[in-house]
């Protein structure tokens, strides 16, 4: 069970990035957290993940507080930021540090067939495309088995067929290793597609408005009525979090990588 | 065969020159022809004396390149790592590098004499900066994104430092590392105009003073040879760590 207890964070110059943020996230359950740029939701992941501190309120993992990046939690950035001096395989084993190298081996390859580039492993980073590199960053934070997972903005970057293919791709992921997946994004048809629950925050101070149950079954049709009706409310719900406040003061002071 | 047509433009230029010579259209007196210039070379190298110079030459590009680099990696190393220390030493060390390193000959020669000290303390002075600049610029422009991948899988401070720090200040380094081999180059023929009885650059001025210019040429070629291939030993040493790179990979 993770666990974001009454999170707030005041940056150092004054600014308020979340307030009274609260969600409890059942083990395997997915989570998707959308909100305009500037509303605090990678700032509420670094959090969990331990990067940053809370300036008050607490993060616990099956009851243990999180003040530092912890091992049963992984992390995907949006961009692949794998390490361009080591191979796909170094990169994707990159957490087996600890790890007898057999074993190490072992469960490199076995990650990187999943995420469906053991043609790869002995490829350096330059030489793939921008959806393969991300699949590499996701085989490299699954490799340690984590019990959660989280991913900021993940396929942002990435053209939309790409995008697609790696939504299903982290679906297969997620069937195999069954994580807790808690996704930052701001693309609300990705949020209902992959989630089970959608938060919706609204900017200045951070904080969760909306909270939509999508109780569809998996494999989702993404262009069926189930899900279009679902993406409508959570639209709703962000455009009524956007109409309550003065338009184009979005700063993003908080969330800023 | 590349590597070949680098040759065409000098070989041509070297064969014109050669046939103006001989053909009378040209003295040569002053610019003697690259036969004379060979024999000379052959000259110098059968009585052994080419290679004393050479190896006189060698013996202090080395100790002065050793001792700038040892230092500029440590204290670069330094500024990089803390701020503090930067901002402590990087101002003193910017307004030193702004100095002439050649004015530093005549202090040098009072402190550490007319021998071999001072002329090592020139050339290191010479490699120093750019090595100090090219590993404080390296450190300073390490992706911060790329730490923080370090940070989510909780490398040690040692960790860090050796599975991404490193690896990502190398190409920077082994840039750094090549210019400041190539103005050590520059340093030790100024340190051996200082006044030495060997050397390449003794051989220089000796043949200055004796109206030898083939001499002085010959010299110069070995200069050539011995800067390329010293330059060519350090980025051949660095490249199994660099294959990685863009560059390295594509060269052929």
């Amino acid at each position: 069970m993770l666990l974001v207890d009454n999170i707030e964070k005041i940056y150092p110059n004054g600014a308020k990035a979340l307030e009274r943020v609260n969600i409890a996230v059942r083990p395997g359950e997915i989570v998707a957290v959308v909100g305009g740029s500037g509303c605090g939701k990678s700032t509420l992941l670094r959090l969990i993940a331990g990067l940053d501190r809370p300036t008050r309120g607490k993060i616990m993992l099956d009851g243990e507080k999180i003040v530092a990046p912890h091992p049963a939690v992984g992390f995907v950035f949006q961009e692949p930021r794998l390490l361009p001096w080591l191979t796909v395989a170094q990169n994707a084993g990159f957490g087996l540090d600890g790890v007898p190298a057999p074993e190490r081996n072992e469960r490199t390859r076995e990650v990187l067939q999943r995420v469906g580039l053991a043609d790869h492993a002995k490829s350096w980073p330059r030489e793939l495309s921008g959806g393969q590199a991300q699949r590499v960053a996701i085989a490299r934070a699954l490799a340690p088995r984590p019990k959660v997972l989280l991913l900021d903005e993940p396929f942002s970057a990435l053209d939309a067929f790409t995008r697609a293919s790696l939504q299903e791709h982290l679906l297969d992921l997620w069937e195999a290793f069954r994580p807790t997946l808690v996704l930052v994004t701001h693309d609300v048809e990705e949020a209902v597609f992959l989630a089970d629950r959608v938060l919706v925050m609204r900017p200045k101070p951070g904080r969760f408005v909306a909270e939509i149950n999508i109780a569809l079954a998996r494999p989702r049709d993404r262009y069926g009525e189930a899900l279009d009706h679902a993406k409508r409310r959570v639209l709703a719900a962000l455009d009524h979090s956007l109409q309550a406040q003065p338009r184009g003061e979005e700063l993003a002071p908080a969330a800023a990588i | 065969m590349r590597f070949l047509t680098g040759f065409i433009l000098p070989v041509a230029l070297a064969l014109a020159w050669e046939a103006a010579v001989r053909f009378g259209f040209a003295q040569g007196r002053l610019m003697p022809p690259p036969s004379r210039i060979f024999a000379t070379l052959y000259d110098l190298a059968i009585t052994g004396e080419l290679f004393r110079h050479i190896a006189a030459t060698t013996a202090r590009i080395m100790a002065g390149f050793g001792l700038g680099v040892v230092a500029a990696t440590v204290l670069g190393a330094l500024a990089g790592a803390s701020k503090l220390s930067r901002d402590v030493m990087d101002p003193t060390l910017q307004g030193l590098r702004a100095v002439p390193s050649i004015a530093w000959v005549p202090l040098f020669i009072l402190w550490f004499g007319i021998f071999e000290t001072s002329k090592i303390m020139l050339i290191a002075v010479g490699c120093f900066f750019p090595v100090y600049l090219g590993i404080l610029g390296a450190i300073l422009s390490v992706d911060r994104k790329i730490v923080e991948v370090g940070r989510i899988f909780r490398l040690s401070t040692p960790a860090l430092v050796r599975r991404i720090l490193l690896p990502a200040i190398l190409p920077a380094y082994v840039v750094s590392l090549r210019t400041g081999l190539g103005l050590g180059w520059m340093f030790v023929i100024a340190a051996e105009f200082m006044g030495a009885a060997e050397g390449l650059g003794y051989l220089l001025i000796d043949g200055q003073q004796l109206g030898k210019p083939d001499q002085i040429l010959a010299s110069i070629l070995t200069f050539a040879v011995l800067g390329k291939i010293t330059d060519s030993l350090l980025a051949a040493a660095a490249a199994p760590f660099l294959t990685w790179q863009d560059a390295f990979a594509r060269r052929d």
